[in-house]
């Protein structure tokens, strides 16, 4: 995902203290399309245009799977609403995703095991989700309410 | 989803001509490599180097491509961005395939 955010700018920034704090705060509708929409905007803006490329491509691969899980399965496919809030105090980022779809299977989080590669057997087509959120996530939260899921994560930018 | 392909000698070399494979694009990805896959080829290279982005579905999608084209021919990868190859190397996919930094050359054809 390319940042608006010139490159030179981007240079200075680096060599100058860390991005200060901030709150971002979208509403996007559950659909693979809304997805990618709502990740462009939360990653070509201020604050993670100001942090290095390899990071942004990090987060984007995290939110990216915590979101369109939300689409698949909390919402099934349905449709609905999430809300995603990104707050970011040097060097931790942090997200919550908030949905009213259905709970997580059992009420918890998956575990995230990746499916060992043997020999002689299928190979996996799924089951990469969980494992990249878990491996590229420093901590995360869930909490099921009345009114829906809430997860959040953390993860420290470098 | 956009894809050229470009039989060179006994490689067939399929261009991704998007920025992403996706929740969003990964079926219609498995859709068009299945039509472009039918030409015969002793090699198909994907060649990924216009993708900055893969998710677990555009992963799930390669590898069913991968199975898909059976014992006899590879798909071998190439020019993978830093955020595509970080999600294949910690998937451990990056075993499964042949990658390359560039497209390779079929060293009969060329010349």
């Amino acid at each position: 995902m390319m940042c608006n955010m010139r490159a030179d700018r981007r240079r200075a920034w680096r060599m100058h203290p860390p991005p200060p704090p901030a709150r971002l705060r979208i509403l996007l509708d559950a659909d693979p399309r809304a997805v990618r929409a709502g990740l462009r905007r939360l990653l070509t803006t201020t604050p993670m245009c100001d942090l290095s490329d390899d990071f942004r491509g990090t987060t984007e691969i995290v939110l990216a799977e915590v979101l369109n899980n939300v689409v698949e399965h909390a919402y099934a496919g349905q449709g609905g609403q999430i809300e995603v809030t990104l707050d970011y105090e040097h060097p931790i980022l942090s997200f919550e995703v908030a949905d009213t779809g259905v709970s997580m299977p059992a009420g918890r989080l998956p575990v995230g095991a990746l499916t060992p590669l043997q020999p002689d057997t299928d190979l996996p087509e799924g089951g990469f989700g969980w494992f990249l959120i878990r491996t590229l996530t420093q901590g995360m939260t869930y909490r099921r309410r009345s009114d829906g899921n809430r997860l959040t994560f953390w993860m420290e930018a470098e | 989803m956009n894809l050229s392909a470009d039989l060179q000698g006994s490689i067939l070399v399929i261009a991704v001509l998007e920025d992403r494979i996706d929740a969003a694009s990964a079926i219609q990805f498995k859709d068009r490599m299945r039509e472009v896959t039918q030409t015969v080829s002793d090699r198909v290279v994907l060649d990924l180097s216009q993708v900055t982005f893969l998710d677990s579905s555009g992963l799930g999608a390669v590898v069913a491509v991968l199975k898909a084209l059976g014992p006899l021919r590879k798909l071998e990868l190439s020019g993978l961005s830093p955020t595509v190859q970080k999600v294949f190397r910690l998937t451990r996919m990056e075993q499964v395939f042949t990658i390359h930094d560039q497209v390779p050359h079929d060293v009969q054809h060329a010349g």
